[in-house]
């Protein structure tokens, strides 16, 4: 036993491959090295989390990057402000879509390496041909309506022609049940974080036909989430906390440790679901369907500052994406809080960094993959065409 | 008189359904209306059009049923959670208790306290039954496992059952265990070591 003073830290998390971090600084001892009891809650739904976070049963939380930004900005129930004080993960999410959707859009030309512009365009020309012989719009879920799942799912649809509330069905579902919904004819397609695409087309005969890291390459999935308010009130543990979580994401970046990761987080605490369920998305090498093997280097990924560090302009883009789609008005002050809740000081000071790593290489902005570059000088542009559309 | 709300209580566990209903009806709320599963929901709830949904924290559908609030035509009215942002005492209880609700927009705060009251203690007795059955069940599964291992003593060392007790109790003493484990570990041991 230690003479240190222990301190506990209780996190709430969803069972997803990314919640890796925390799994594993509480489950491989990255956390008690540094003194922290991290507790593990497993949620049961994203408005759990919401709500326990903000009655204060959770000092920190899983949640899904926009999620911060949607309570800081009172866009949801029990809203406080928040702080995304790292990200946890980059990647992680697929659209998937039944067998026989993706017949049609083979007809149409699909390419099968999960180019998001083909499939896009291919998917249209189904929604034409569907839409002249009158048939019902296709379905489609998503996890949570403020989610990277959403915003892809939309980007990616809007992008190729697809109007995302015209031309289409946007629901939303649990995880767990996107693969029966598919299987069951309820959904013909979806958005959702690994395992479930590798699920579904084992399972449900589904297609996977593009991805979160071919969207918008190396974006930001979940995030640490913590009340502005216990944030301020515990900077030093917080700043603790990061540091344990960094050496948790070396840890799982490292291909040596691949397989007793897979093996945690399939155990019965995290997914409690099939090991070669979790390989996939962890190997880089996704299963599109039963017979399609697709490797997609960074399809999930952890480790290193630059990956894990909060960035204004990713918070920026789920903002101009809320504007986009109706969930938020916008405005010049509401700019300034998504700044604050995504910003990167607390985590450069914890790691001792200067602040220059943040900034440097990532001026360019972040490229989608219809050629649009998303960054602070394009922002206004960016906002200013969506309002025009809406 | 006003009339009176319409509830609807979302909760796949039927047992602990059929508490707050009756908890409900008890005081005078004859719209009492219960749905096990999320499947139609939306067609349900235009139907049944509640002032009220109460539902458990573990269910995973919450932010499906968020959602339809949020973008569903069908439905009613925009429905808010809780009464009243500002009565945070009450919101941290029902969390507490693993029970959210959500309210229609604009319901008077004295209407819809008694009801959420209601469902927070009925979930607290649930709650609190569940742990008392559940520690029932494993008082009674470490009982006979203490026996098993007291039986396994008996015949391997020839010693009589108030001799196997006390061995059982003094190595779990030396190894700072309770007795149900070293009981446990010991029938383990000779289940692998009898094949």
């Amino acid at each position: 036993m230690s003479a240190i003073s222990r301190q506990t830290i209780v996190a709430g998390f969803l069972p997803l491959l990314d919640c890796a971090l925390l799994a594993v600084a509480a489950r491989r001892g990255f956390a008690e090295a540094e003194g922290i009891e991290l507790k593990l809650v497993r949620e049961t739904s994203w408005a759990n989390i919401r709500d326990r976070i903000s009655v204060g049963h959770f000092d920190v939380a899983h949640m899904l990057a926009p999620m911060p930004i949607a309570s800081s900005l009172s866009l949801t129930t029990l809203a406080v402000p928040m702080r995304a004080v790292m990200a946890l993960g980059t990647g992680g999410n697929a659209i998937s879509v039944s067998g026989d959707l993706w017949q049609e859009m083979k007809a149409q030309g699909a390419a099968e390496d999960g180019d998001p512009l083909s499939t896009g365009q291919a998917l249209a020309g189904v929604i034409r041909n569907r839409s002249a012989a009158g048939a019902p719009l296709l379905h489609f879920g998503v996890v949570h309506p403020f989610s990277g799942h959403a915003y892809e799912l939309r980007y990616w649809l809007a992008a190729s022609g697809i109007h995302p509330e015209r031309d289409v069905e946007i629901s939303v579902l649990p995880p767990t049940v996107m693969a029966d919904a598919l299987a069951a004819g309820q959904l013909d397609g979806y958005c959702v974080g690994e395992p479930w695409n590798t699920k579904a087309a084992d399972t449900a005969g589904a297609r996977i036909v593009t991805t979160k890291e071919a969207i918008w390459p190396g974006s930001p999935e979940k995030v640490l989430g913590v009340t502005a308010k216990w944030a301020e009130a515990n900077g030093d543990l917080l700043m603790q906390l990061i540091k344990v979580l960094m050496a948790a994401a070396d840890w799982c970046a490292d291909p040596v440790n691949l397989e007793e990761l897979a093996s945690l987080l399939a155990g019965p605490e995290f997914l409690d679901c099939p090991v070669d369920w979790c390989r996939p998305a962890l190997q880089g090498r996704l299963r599109f369907d039963a017979q399609t093997e697709v490797v997609i280097p960074g399809f999930l990924s952890f480790g290193g500052i630059e990956r894990h560090c909060p960035r204004e302009e990713h918070g920026l883009w789920f903002y101009a994406q809320m504007v986009r789609w109706g969930q938020a008005q916008f405005s010049e002050s509401d700019l300034g809080l998504v700044r604050q809740t995504f910003s990167p000081a607390l985590f450069l000071k914890a790691l001792g960094s200067d602040g220059a790593l943040a900034k440097g290489g990532r001026d360019a902005g972040s490229a989608l993959f219809d050629g649009q570059i998303f960054s602070e000088q394009t922002l206004a542009d960016h906002i200013a065409g969506y309002v025009r559309q809406s | 008189m006003t009339p009176s709300l319409s509830i609807l209580v979302i909760d796949d566990n039927r047992i602990r359904a059929s508490i707050i209903e009756q908890g409900l009806r008890d005081a005078g709320h004859d719209k009492v209306i219960v749905l096990g599963q999320m499947e139609g929901l939306v067609r349900k709830i235009t139907d049944i059009e509640p002032d009220v949904i109460v539902i458990d924290l573990e269910n995973p559908n919450r932010d499906q049923l968020e959602h339809i609030f949020q973008v569903s035509r069908a439905v009613r009215r925009p429905i808010a959670m809780f009464v009243d942002k500002a009565d945070a005492g009450s919101i941290e209880a029902a969390v507490d208790a693993g029970v959210s609700a959500y309210v229609v927009d604009g319901l008077k705060r004295e209407r819809v306290k008694p009801i959420m009251d209601m469902a927070i203690s009925r979930f607290r007795a649930f709650a609190r039954l569940n742990q008392e059955l559940e520690e029932a069940r494993s008082e009674l599964a470490e009982r006979k496992v203490v026996d098993r291992a007291k039986g396994i003593l008996m015949k391997s060392k020839g010693i009589s059952e108030e001799e196997a007790y006390r061995l059982l109790r003094r190595t779990a003493m030396n190894q700072s265990r309770k007795i149900s484990e070293v009981a446990q570990s010991l029938v383990i041991a000779s289940g692998l070591l009898m094949d």
